[in-house]
């Protein structure tokens, strides 16, 4: 039976490890925060500036001067640090974060991955999704494995614009975990 | 040396047709309402803003989108926006998209006073076209240049009549990096006080890149997305 987006963030959540610095992208990457592991401290990395992001406010308790990267009213947890957006990519870009998630509408059997552009039909921008690709240790993708059409979003060469090149590591779909190789896929679950 | 002005109006006085702005902020997180509301009223044209978003419709720099003012976007994520997506499908606006983290340090680029910087960012994709490629200890990254505005605009908390600027919270997120940047930089804070009543060790900004600032009125502050939990 096909997970829910909720078993797939739980799933990758087994990936977390203790003293891990994490950056969640938009969608089913954020509700990862909502399943580590008991006894595991993970601190969270938001990149407009954040590191020791907390769940949201309880309502009436909303800072409009404190949001995350999807722009969503959000609260610190204790030790928790404010940063501008060129030390947020910095710590980024040398690799101090040792945990990506983010999602993808294509990923290659090469690490490739898409996620930013349809053209002529969407274009919202990259964000931060090609500092964070190019640049972070480990990186797993969140998705759906299928696109509305039903066609796999693994394939051996993405047709969409590129955030990144062989970057990707892990896979956790709905359906399968699989492995990034230099042979390719190598699906574990 | 006097950075005080009296009001928005008349900090971006001098802001004509065609000038390059920055804008600090993220979403709609630590824009500069005043002067944005300013820039509005003066109906000043043919703008390219350099801004991490482009504000959503009927706020933020959608304000200058809706009454075309704007002719080039530089950001990172631009969605959140029809009166965006209309003028760029239609090609009323040009668009140009950067990764967020190279937008940041070509910013900060200017400030160091560093001609431009390299970036793995956007290897093997669209954004590296044109651009040189250098290999550093196995890694491929582009060169990407310091940006050349004319006027950075960004919001602080606090600041100071020297110039000195403090933060506050995620609101810092781009604007500590505009404000090194401009050939004029322009501040507007929620709370103004006299040189001397912040405290050193905590200024974000340093006054000698503020040239002019100014306590901003009637903050709205409006939150893009409101998320919040139930209480147990």
């Amino acid at each position: 039976m096909a997970l829910t987006k909720e078993q797939i963030a739980q799933r990758i959540a087994k990936e977390l490890r203790d003293g891990y610095y994490v950056n969640l992208g938009i969608g089913i990457p954020t509700l990862v925060a909502n399943y580590i592991p008991e006894g595991i401290n993970v601190v969270l990395q938001s990149e407009n500036g954040l590191l020791g992001m907390g769940p949201f406010p309880f309502e009436g308790q909303e800072n409009p001067d404190l949001i995350n990267a999807g722009k969503q009213t959000i609260t610190t947890v204790p030790g928790s640090a404010f940063f501008d957006s060129a030390m947020s990519f910095g710590m980024i870009r040398a690799g101090k974060v040792d945990l990506t998630v983010l999602g993808a509408m294509e990923v290659s059997e090469k690490g490739d991955i898409a996620n930013w552009k349809i053209p002529g039909k969407m274009v919202k921008g990259m964000g931060g999704a090609m500092d964070l690709v190019a640049s972070a240790k480990n990186i797993i993708v969140a998705m759906v494995h299928s696109n509305p059409k039903g066609e796999s979003k693994l394939l051996p060469e993405c047709t969409l614009p590129l955030t990144g090149i062989n970057c990707v590591k892990k896979i956790v779909s709905d359906i399968a975990v699989l492995d990034v190789t230099p042979y390719g896929f190598k699906l574990l679950e | 040396m006097n950075k005080v002005v009296a009001s928005a109006g008349d900090a971006i006085a001098d802001i004509n047709d065609g000038a390059i702005l920055m804008f600090g902020g993220f979403g709609l997180c630590g824009i500069p309402e005043n002067c944005i509301a300013a820039l509005v009223s003066k109906g000043t044209k043919n703008l390219t803003c350099i801004s991490n978003n482009a504000g959503v419709d009927g706020f933020g720099i959608g304000l200058l989108l809706q009454q075309r003012q704007v002719k080039k976007m530089i950001s990172s994520y631009v969605g959140e926006n029809a009166e965006f997506e209309r003028q760029l499908l239609s090609g009323e606006l040009e668009v140009e998209l950067i990764p967020q983290g190279t937008l940041a340090t070509r910013c900060m680029a200017v400030g160091y006073g560093m001609p431009a910087i390299f970036t793995p960012a956007g290897v093997g994709t669209e954004v590296a076209a044109g651009k040189e490629v250098r290999n550093f200890n196995n890694k491929d990254y582009l060169l990407e240049y310091a940006f050349d505005a004319d006027f950075a605009i960004v919001k602080a908390w606090k600041g100071d009549t020297d110039g000195n600027l403090v933060y506050k919270e995620t609101a810092r997120n781009f604007n500590p990096l505009m404000a090194m940047a401009g050939k004029i930089t322009i501040a507007e804070v929620e709370e103004l006080v006299p040189a001397g009543e912040l405290d050193p060790n905590n200024i974000h900004t340093p006054g000698i890149y503020v040239h002019r600032i100014f306590q901003g009125k009637n903050y709205e502050k409006r939150i893009e997305q409101r998320t919040v939990r139930k209480k147990l």
